[in-house]
């Protein structure tokens, strides 16, 4: 039996239900919320601030500094121990990497911006969740940023290519299914991040990677409007 | 054929179209991609002539020559005094520019400024790599003594002061309080209790409206309802910004 | 004496906080938000001031203690993640956050809050374990006060999951919740110079000699202390403290 239509009725490049907020944490220089289905995150920024141990310093310009966290509560199944595992250590730098060429740290030498994202429920999608609050949170923190980044999940189940894969069609059993979380910028299209799990052809992969983008847009609006709304005071 | 596609004072954010072609160019905030300028940031755009510049709306402070800015002790070496900046660089206070008094060699410096004590000085230099200098001879800059002092977000220090120190100048008027804001985002007060509240209230409303016109009216109208007093002669002719 | 300090104390005497309130005022806004947390059992999270806590329950099945063969039991986490305050660095619990999560586990249990043997699944063979984390998602002081009521809060938000052939069905929830025999509330007052204050900011608390954390239950009986801070307190200070709690514990209580 082939997967022909989404289990929850979703189009092919449905997303799930998203909601966004800018400003969230009060001690941070730069905070935002991601939701998105049942996965949410929220990202805090601090810095630039100065930086030790010392040998961590770069003289030619601020450094960025990523961490993903699920909190323990966050999983479907058993409780998380707190600490970051092999996994969430990965997460963490494809994170950083998928932020970084966005932004300007030339003026912070020796100086470091801390990105901390911390998840109190997932299901699916979790660290593209987490991009997407990420490039939100360094906004609100005023940095110098030429454009936002969003993420998504992309990739096939069965035969069919999706976007914002949720755990039922990660976990599908009946076919292949390969889930490919990307992250782009908004203006050239740039891929930040991309990783893949599963099988798949070039052919569709490069299908996948254009509905991604598509999806991206989606995103990026959502972004846009938090954004725009804690600063013109819409509240 | 250029074309600007934003609104003087539109609140744009990373990666947002400002205008197209290249008889404008971009300033600070913004960017040149092909032939098209970008904001840089999250800010207000505001144009001058033909350049388009972003100024932020929020973010760390960074120290810039010439602010003048309150700082914390916290460390003596042999040359002078380590001051925390509220930013991601501490400054030096060196013994010669500390005071306009002559300090004796092997004079305890700590009866001057102890750690953990607030002083008003100026940035007097900052080099590439962000070693900064402060210096404490000019008139107004002091130890901090008694008061107490709260953040502000640093970009809405402007605000808080006001074109040549208007805003600040009316809140000292209306509540008798001595105030010091200093450029880091650091606002030093002193005064009568009930009126310390008042002006702490009012600098902090200026923080969140900012962005709304008539912020003068509104901040003077707000002082008298406060106070139960009619503020007299509150124009832009008031010179002190320092305390 | 540092300067805030003396301008608190000073302050305290005009019967003024930091923040403008009276003296025994605890913070606004004072907000309890249930089911926070679509993967936990059980969540919440607590706003006072600008200080935000969300607590989160698991559940796992074990075998019970040998010399408890039909009990269940609970665990109670805490973390101080940097994403809430500057204070905070990555890394193991440091002493701050297990003494937060001692002193919130030490109210749920000695309060009796929950009927241990009703945990249990079959003697001697399986129990509930109930594992609770306290995350402190902005950090402006009370954190105790705060983390006890996130705890208690979402551990009445709790709907046990499904248990069947020796697995957990974790997205079956059943309409079994937690009963709580007692709902203990944790108040801390500190000591500021003579003065005693309720709901600190973190500056306030940054400054105070003493504080002393009472968890007391619906009709007054306190269920757990913890005397904390560098300085001594008095016999009258100690009575003193225990009446602020339990009229303050009304204040919380009510938000439930």
């Amino acid at each position: 039996m082939s997967y022909t239509q989404r289990h929850d009725g979703r189009a092919p490049d449905e997303l799930r239900a998203m909601e966004a907020k800018v400003g969230v944490i009060k001690n941070a220089d730069g905070s935002a919320f991601f939701k998105i289905g049942n996965t949410s995150a929220y990202a805090a920024v601090y810095g630039p601030r100065n930086l030790y141990p010392k040998f961590l310093q770069n003289p030619d310009k601020g450094i960025l500094r990523c961490s993903y966290n699920m909190l323990p509560f966050s999983g479907s199944g058993e409780r998380i121990r707190p600490g970051q595992n092999r996994r969430a250590k990965e997460i963490s730098m494809v994170t950083e990497k998928s932020l970084l060429s966005v932004l300007n740290l030339d003026e912070y030498p020796n100086a470091v911006v801390d990105v901390f994202i911390e998840l109190p429920q997932t299901e699916a999608g979790s660290r593209c969740a987490g991009i997407c609050a990420a490039s939100m949170a360094l906004a609100d923190a005023g940095l110098l940023m030429k454009d936002l980044v969003s993420a998504v999940s992309v990739g096939r189940v069965g035969d069919m290519l999706v976007v914002d894969l949720d755990y039922a069609e990660e976990a599908y059993e009946d076919g292949p299914v390969a889930d490919i979380p990307v992250a782009m910028t908004h203006n050239s299209s740039e891929v930040t991040l991309l990783q893949m799990d599963g099988e798949i052809s070039k052919d569709m992969l490069m299908k996948a990677v254009e509905m991604g983008k598509a999806a991206c847009e989606k995103i990026y609006e959502v972004q846009k409007e938090a954004l725009k709304k804690k600063y013109e005071g819409a509240e | 054929m250029s074309e600007i596609v934003v609104k003087e004072k539109e609140i744009v954010i990373p990666g947002q179209l400002l205008a197209k072609g290249m008889d404008t160019f971009p300033a600070s905030g913004s960017y040149r991609e092909k032939e098209d300028i970008f904001s840089g940031r999250v800010g207000v755009v505001y144009i001058d002539g033909r350049a388009i510049k972003v100024i932020p709306l929020s973010g760390a402070y960074m120290p810039k020559v010439g602010d003048v800015i309150i700082a914390k002790v916290i460390d003596i070496t042999m040359s002078g005094w380590r001051v925390e900046t509220n930013s991601a660089y501490s400054a030096m206070l060196p013994l010669k520019d500390a005071t306009s008094e002559y300090i004796q060699r092997g004079a305890d410096l700590s009866s001057y400024y102890a750690i953990g004590d607030h002083v008003v000085c100026k940035i007097t230099n900052v080099t590439s790599q962000k070693l900064v200098d402060v210096a404490m001879r000019d008139p107004g800059l002091k130890k901090l003594s008694g008061g107490r002092i709260f953040s502000v977000n640093t970009n809405k220090v402007p605000r808080i002061i006001g074109k040549k120190g208007s805003m600040v100048s009316m809140i000292k008027q209306a509540t008798g309080c001595r105030i010091v804001v200093g450029q880091n985002g650091l606002v030093w007060i002193q005064g009568e209790t009930d009126n310390e509240f008042i002006a702490v209230d009012t600098i902090k409303k200026i923080e969140k409206e900012s962005h709304i016109s008539g912020l003068t009216n509104r901040i003077k109208e707000y002082l008298e309802e406060r106070t139960q007093k009619k503020l007299e002669g509150v124009e832009e002719n008031e010179l002190h910004t320092k305390a | 004496m540092s300067e805030l300090k003396s301008y608190l104390v000073d302050l305290l005497k005009k019967g003024k906080r930091l923040d403008g309130r009276n003296i025994l005022d605890v913070r606004a806004p004072f907000t309890i938000e249930y089911g926070v947390s679509s993967t936990a059992e059980g969540s919440a999270q607590v706003t006072l001031g600008d200080t935000v806590v969300m607590a989160g329950v698991k559940v796992e099945v074990g075998t019970p203690y040998p010399d408890q063969p039909d009990q269940g039991s609970i665990m109670v986490g805490a973390e101080l993640i940097p994403l809430s305050s500057p204070r905070f660095e990555a890394g193991p619990p440091t002493i701050e956050a297990i003494e937060l999560a001692r002193v919130v586990d030490r109210g749920i249990r000695e309060s009796k809050a929950i009927d241990f043997k009703k945990l249990c699944i079959e003697v001697g063979e399986k129990a509930w374990i109930i594992i609770i984390d306290i995350v402190v998602m902005n950090d402006d002081g009370g954190l105790f006060d705060a983390s006890s009521l996130a705890v208690l809060a979402a551990l009445k938000d709790m709907k046990f999951p499904e248990y069947a052939d020796g697995k957990i069905e974790y997205k079956k929830k059943t309409d079994k919740g937690m009963e709580l025999e007692k709902e203990p509330i944790a108040v801390t007052v500190f000591k500021v110079g003579p003065h005693l204050i309720v709901d600190p900011t973190r500056e306030e608390e940054e400054v105070a000699d003493a504080r002393l954390t009472i968890t007391t239950t619906v009709d007054g009986t306190i269920c757990a202390l913890q005397k904390g801070g560098d300085y001594p307190l008095l016999e009258e200070e100690i009575s003193q403290m225990i009446d602020i709690a339990i009229e303050k514990a009304k204040v919380l209580r009510e938000a439930l």
